[in-house]
């Protein structure tokens, strides 16, 4: 039984229909990539798992209940962090209150501390106690990412952590994240960058226009096959 | 010359009542971006509790204030949980239109239930003890506390603010709720508690009120008025700009009355206005709008 699902998933803001009948699954300790172009729908699927989108309940399943629907405050407190597009960092809190305030609803347990999290992003020590909006982008970054891992998640949700950086940052985000998922966190990753989606995760899943155009391991599939998923032509 | 020294520091003790009105409507104001028109009216509620709790239990005004102010504390997170947190999110006018019903309400039903007869709360001799700083300067000991209390409220919620695991929740619900909401902070239950907080500040409020002047069913708008110019002149968001708000206001009501006594409450709203005009964003402005 695969940790995570969503089962013939639709999601609407009003009356527009986002996405359509979404089939996936994440392994326990599986990173999975969902690559697509702009307005696909990704963004939307993360926010239907996170609970900020409301769904039917029996379309996301987390180790073996529903959970579609739930409070946002809910889902995080059984173990679902989201790292959201954009940082959206707490202006008025500092670097450490931004870090600190990730384990409000869910405070256990488990590899990450204050003190690792130090430890894999040692700029943010020396930075602790700036306001997070001084920060460069890619710092802004590491401090979203330590503000969802703080809370010790065994899913993570990353909405494009790549986007905006310079290419050495984005490096350093990257192998931030393979010690991530060497803690057995499973991952789900949207990306835009293909090529780092396919070089990062075990599978991926392409979507269109709200549509799932496409699933597989990277090995097992073409250029050609993602382009045609990718871009609809 | 010591007539205006005299002046300007009953106008600064005064801008210390002025800001206990306004700590209240500053914090749910900076919190949840909510303006309370019932502020005024629920200061009078809490002074009506306070003065029950005298009559009903035979004590003074500060042991009914403490009695009080947890039963308020309650009626401020129930108020928000089950009326106010319905209105939110769906733009700015509900909440406005029901705060406001909420204000005619409450002044209808004090009315209803304590008459338009003025009251007071007596502290016996303490409303009239002073302490003499020169020959001919003296300042009422009561002013000197209530200044002190609205220093040492705003100082207990910069640190609730600032120094506490519930304060970061405060400030993260302020900044951006939705994503507070990824952190499990459950956006409802910190205005809730925003809320209850407030009601307690408002219960100080309504004991310094109860005790310097008279009070009555319908003197709650004017209340908000002020505490509404104070919170505007600070900045959304600093309680200290809260205090140097009320300060502003209390010191032009003053001036003001002192060159001329039909233009007391005037001037505080020029005051106002010319801060206004100069900041149109407050002295001080935390929080980003
Ligand atoms: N808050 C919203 N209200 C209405 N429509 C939205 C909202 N957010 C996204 N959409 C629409 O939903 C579709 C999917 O958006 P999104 O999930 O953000 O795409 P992606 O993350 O793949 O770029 C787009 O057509 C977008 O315009
Ligand atoms: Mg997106």
């Amino acid at each position: 039984m695969p940790l995570l699902a969503t089962h013939n998933l639709d999601a609407y803001y009003g009356d527009f229909q986002a996405l359509f009948g979404i089939e996936t699954y994440l392994e326990e300790g599986e990173t999975v990539a969902i690559i697509g172009a702009n307005g696909a729908g990704k963004s939307t699927f993360l926010k239907s798992i996170c609970g900020l989108l409301k769904v039917s309940n029996d379309c996301v399943v987390y180790a073996g209940h529903p959970i579609g629907g739930l409070r946002a405050t809910s889902i995080v407190r059984q173990g679902i962090a989201m790292i959201p597009e954009g940082r959206r960092l707490f202006p008025s809190l500092t670097v450490e209150e931004n870090l600190l305030i990730g384990r409000y609803g869910r405070n256990v347990a488990g590899p990450w501390t204050l003190e690792t999290i130090f430890a894999l992003f040692p700029i943010l020590k020396e930075r602790r106690s700036t306001p997070s909006t001084a920060l460069s982008g890619g710092q802004q970054q590491m401090v979203a990412i330590g503000r969802a891992l703080i809370s010790n998640p065994r899913v993570l949700l990353c909405d494009e952590i790549s986007l905006g950086l310079a290419p050495i940052v984005i490096r350093d985000i990257y192998q931030a994240l393979q010690k991530i998922r060497e803690t057995g966190t499973s991952v789900i990753l949207v990306e835009q960058d293909i090529v780092r989606a396919m070089q990062t995760a075990d599978r991926v899943y392409c979507f269109q226009e709200g549509r799932l155009s496409l699933s597989g391991k990277p090995n097992e599939l073409t250029r050609e096959r993602i382009q045609s998923a990718y871009f609809g032509t | 010359m010591l007539s205006w020294v005299d002046t300007i520091l009953q106008g600064a003790l005064l801008g210390g009542l002025y800001a206990l009105f306004a700590a209240g409507l500053s914090l749910i104001f900076g919190i949840m971006r909510l303006v309370n028109l019932a502020h005024g009216d629920l200061i009078v509620l809490a002074a009506f509790a306070i003065l029950s709790a005298m009559t009903a239990l035979g004590v003074g005004p500060v042991l009914a204030f403490l009695i009080a102010a947890p039963i308020l504390f309650c009626i401020g997170y129930a108020l928000q949980h089950f009326v106010l947190n319905r209105t939110l999110g769906r733009g700015v006018l509900p909440p406005l239109l029901v705060t406001f019903g909420l204000s005619i309400i409450l002044q209808n039903a004090l009315l209803e239930g304590f008459s338009a007869d003025s009251r007071r709360l007596s502290a016996g001799t303490i409303e009239t003890a002073s302490l003499a700083l020169l020959n001919d300067l003296a300042i009422g000991l009561m002013p000197l506390l209530t200044f002190a209390s609205a220093v040492a409220v705003i100082l207990a919620l910069n640190l609730l603010f600032y120094r506490t695991a519930v304060g970061r929740a405060f400030r993260a619900t302020s900044d951006d709720s939705e994503i507070a909401q990824l952190m499990g902070i459950d956006n409802r239950r910190i205005y809730s508690l925003a809320m209850g907080v407030a009601m307690v500040v408002v219960a100080i409020a309504a004991l310094y009120l109860g005790i310097r002047a008279n009070f009555d069913p319908t003197i709650g708008p004017a209340r908000l008025l002020y505490a509404f110019e104070a919170v505007i002149i600070g900045g959304l968001g600093s309680f200290w700009g809260t205090l140097v708000g009320g300060i502003i206001i209390g010191l032009a009501q003053t001036i003001g009355a002192k060159i001329n006594p039909e233009w007391q409450i005037l001037a505080g709203h020029i005051a106002f206005f010319i801060v206004l005009v100069i900041h149109p964003r407050g002295l001080f402005p935390r929080a980003i709008d």
